[in-house]
């Protein structure tokens, strides 16, 4: 695969909405890990009446072919109905959350505290020696949270990976 | 083809496995080739109490597969396997991944532990579905019994349909015991997997713009167009006689285009001819169909027909742009895409540029007298065989006998030259692991062939290492009277491992001599089979039409000379341009760089 380096390398998101079948997310994640294309991030979950169809959003890169031979790989597995590259498409919505344990007493707590006021994370959980924030938002936002939160005693973090969609009227 | 039960019979419930056979019936399916074992006993045990599908025991799983492939590929339709759980699926997967490399339609059935004992390590537990993931074109594990006739339906419509593929479904023993009813195949489209089969009318007329004004055209012919049917092989000699465009063939396109027509510049790629590889390297239009541009074919990327416009058919959308980007992407099946050109050109009234294309022709003519495939056999009593010419006999003789032929191979020289020297007129009569070059194809490959065409000749080109791997076949061969006709080209080596050693490692011949090997005419003996051998050329033709003579399953074991190489040859990783021809030759390459070790 071409280098990062490659003047066209671009990150994708992109969303496949798939038969919510057993095995489907291995099929996807198969596809990526056997033919050595990236997963920046992913999630699934379903997203229809009855648990039908599951929508998928994977964030991605690799040179213009690489995504587009992505998408192709991903159009003929069985189960996938649609597929959108939201990067491509134009102006989407794309948003995750984290959950950042921070420990810390003194005044890297309240400078903890003052951030995440700054920032709209929300605290979900507090003890007299820990904090629990909780943050949307774009993964740009989430990164540069973490890392102010890292010299503030951050000691842990889980973080959903990626939902998107596109923006206006359009739909998958 | 639905055998229609009276309604109340359709709806009463009946153990699992008789809904299987119910819907392998209702799918056409005549031939199953399996192999018993605890967990698939309830379908013997229906198999053993009905008619309609024969049963061929073959003697290991993964030549169950080969053979659903040969059937398959000399038939069109859809090749039935059917094996046991654990080591039954798992010595399936090579030929799964076979038929997956090369798009073939088979539909493997997989015993599986009964749902309560799946994931606890159960005897011959294995995860067939997650094996066989990567493995298939898709895969179904059935845990519903009313899941059962739905899901064989729908698999051999996933097998055939697109791109075809190998599909297998993994049957616990509980469902295939317990009561379900049957449901015919639907006939509403499937939910998610609908392949664009249609070509877009715009890129349709675009192509035949392109090629009307190309000036050094050529047609490039892949697996795909055997796939896609009868039609699609005449509407492409229908193209290639209205346009009178040079085609070249990829190994698994040959018999597409008749090997003796003058356009046909022979098979391209490593081992393809100096034509095809330089008409290929100096076209300005080249039209693609139904071929995936693999390493074979281009050699060097960055230098692979660096100056032409590039029309793509396939039925893949994912085969379009991934090696090499294109001009022209038309998704369709290839015989209807080919049709669609064949009748856009003659609409639009077009014809080629003929004075360009009457130079183009003298420059591949010029490059056709070079004649890339020359070696020299000498006739003197006790002379050694050269390979080629070998294969050269058995085409003539087996053209003489006038009788259909199928050829199958193994994998190595003898495979190659069987591509070079064999001349294909028809489609479908050639059958040979491409796209994983699985050693042991052959022989069960050609057994199949013979299940589908038991008056046919049915030929597996070998050498003496491959047949090994799956020589316990013999015993299948014999037990249903197939009368296929091995042709070893024994050269003592894997040839091909041999000449890498000797052009790329300095002649440094580790592990590739066949040493002890078997004496194949008390071999072919003992599995009730004749064997025969030809040690020197004045023997040849003899051994040739006693085997053709035969009626039955025949080891002709011919004695080749050991050191011959298989040219033309681009080394891994060189252009086109960079071929290596033979010692008849003056010395044409440089020596291979050692960035081209690495590569395979
Ligand atoms: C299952 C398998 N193992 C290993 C290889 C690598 N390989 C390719 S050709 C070859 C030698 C084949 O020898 P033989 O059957 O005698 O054919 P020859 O090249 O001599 O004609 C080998 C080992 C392979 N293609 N398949
Ligand atoms: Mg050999």
């Amino acid at each position: 695969m071409p280098a990062q380096g490659d003047s066209d390398f671009r990150s994708a998101t992109i969303s496949v909405l798939v038969d919510n079948e057993s095995g489907v997310l291995a099929r996807v994640i198969g596809l990526f890990s056997g033919r050595g294309y990236n997963i920046d991030s992913l999630t699934v979950a379903p997203v229809e009446d009855g648990g039908q169809r599951s929508r998928i959003n994977v964030v991605t890169s690799g040179t213009q072919m690489v995504i587009e031979q992505i998408k192709a790989q991903l159009d003929r597995l069985v189960p996938v109905h649609r597929i959108a590259d939201l990067t491509q498409q134009g102006p989407h919505v794309a948003r995750e959350m984290a959950l950042m344990k921070v420990i810390a007493a003194g005044d890297r707590r309240s400078e903890a505290l003052r951030l995440a006021d700054a920032f709209r994370a929300r605290v979900v959980d507090a003890t007299t020696e820990s904090f629990i924030f909780e943050m949307t938002g774009s993964t740009d936002k989430l990164d540069a949270f973490v890392a102010l939160m890292r010299p503030l005693g951050l000691a842990e973090v889980s973080r959903t990976g990626v939902a998107a969609m596109a923006r206006g009227t359009r739909v998958i | 083809m639905s055998t229609s039960l009276p309604a109340a019979d359709a709806d009463a419930l009946q153990p699992g496995a008789e809904i299987l056979l119910r819907a392998l019936k209702d799918q056409g399916v005549e031939v199953v080739f399996g192999y018993p074992g605890g967990a698939v006993l309830p379908i013997y045990d229906a198999i053993f109490k009905q008619n309609a599908i024969r049963h061929i025991l073959v003697r290991h799983e993964q030549a169950a597969v080969h053979a659903a492939e040969g059937y398959a590929r000399s038939t069109g339709r859809v090749g039935v396997v059917l094996v046991t759980s654990g080591p039954g699926a798992t010595n399936a997967v090579t030929g799964l991944v076979d038929a997956l490399m090369d798009s073939i339609p088979v539909v493997c059935l997989t015993g599986q532990v009964p749902t309560h004992l799946i994931g606890n390590d159960a005897f011959q537990e294995a995860d067939t579905t997650g094996i066989t993931r990567p493995a298939t074109k898709h895969n179904y594990l059935v845990k519903r019994s009313e899941d059962l006739a739905r899901v064989v339906h729908e698999a051999f419509y996933v097998a055939r349909s697109g791109r075809p593929g190998p599909v297998v479904i993994d049957l616990p023993k509980d469902i295939l015991i317990g009561p379900a009813r049957y449901s015919p195949p639907s006939a509403a489209p499937h939910r998610s997997y609908r392949p664009q089969t249609e070509p877009d009318g715009g890129a349709i007329a675009r192509a035949v713009a392109l090629l009307k004004g190309a000036k050094r055209p050529v047609i490039y012919v892949g697996g795909g167009v055997i796939n896609a049917g009868d039609a699609a092989s005449e509407a492409l000699r229908r193209l290639v006689q209205l346009t009178g465009y040079p085609a070249t063939s990829t190994l698994m396109g040959l018999g597409a285009l008749p090997a003796s027509d003058p356009r046909f510049l022979g098979m391209l790629g490593m081992h393809g001819t100096y034509e095809a590889n330089l008409a290929m390297h100096g076209c300005d239009v080249m039209l693609a169909v139904g071929a995936r541009f693999d390493d074979r074919v281009t050699g060097k990327l960055a230098a692979f027909s660096p100056q032409s416009r590039k029309i793509h058919i396939d039925i893949d959308p994912s085969s379009i742009n991934k090696n090499v980007p294109v001009d022209l992407p038309i998704v369709a099946d290839a015989g209807r895409a080919l049709s669609a050109l064949v009748a856009g050109w003659e609409a639009d009234g077009a014809t080629p540029d003929r004075t360009a294309l009457a130079a183009w022709w003298r420059q591949i003519d010029g490059w056709r007298a070079r004649e890339c495939l020359r070696y020299t056999q000498s006739r003197a009593a006790g002379a050694i065989i050269k390979p080629q010419y070998a294969i050269q006999r058995l085409h003539a003789l087996t053209r003489e006998s006038g009788r259909p032929t199928y050829i199958t191979t193994e994998v190595g020289q003898h495979q190659m030259w069987a591509a070079q020297f064999f001349g294909f007129e028809q489609p479908n009569r050639w059958m040979t692991s491409g796209g994983l070059g699985t050693m042991g194809y052959g022989l069960p490959a050609a057994m199949g062939v013979q299940v589908a065409h038991p008056e046919a000749l049915v030929i597996d080109i070998a050498g003496e290492a491959s047949i090994l791997m799956n020589i316990q076949e013999m015993s299948t061969l014999a037990q249903y009277r197939l009368p296929v006709k091995v042709f070893i080209l024994n050269n003592r080596y894997m040839g091909m491992v041999r000449q890498w050693q000797e052009l790329l490692h300095g002649g440094r011949y580790s592990e590739s001599y066949s040493a002890a090997l078997p004496d194949f005419v008390k071999l072919a003996e003992s599995f009730h089979a004749t064997g025969l051998r030809a040690e020197s050329v004045d023997q040849l033709d003899a051994t040739i039409r006693a085997m053709l003579a035969a009626d039955g399953p025949v080891i002709a074991d011919i004695a080749v000379d050991e050191k011959e190489n298989c040219f033309p040859m681009i080394p891994s990783g060189a252009p086109h341009n960079e071929m290596i021809l033979g010692p008849e030759h003056e010395a044409t390459a440089a020596g291979v760089a050692d960035a081209g070790l690495a590569l395979v």
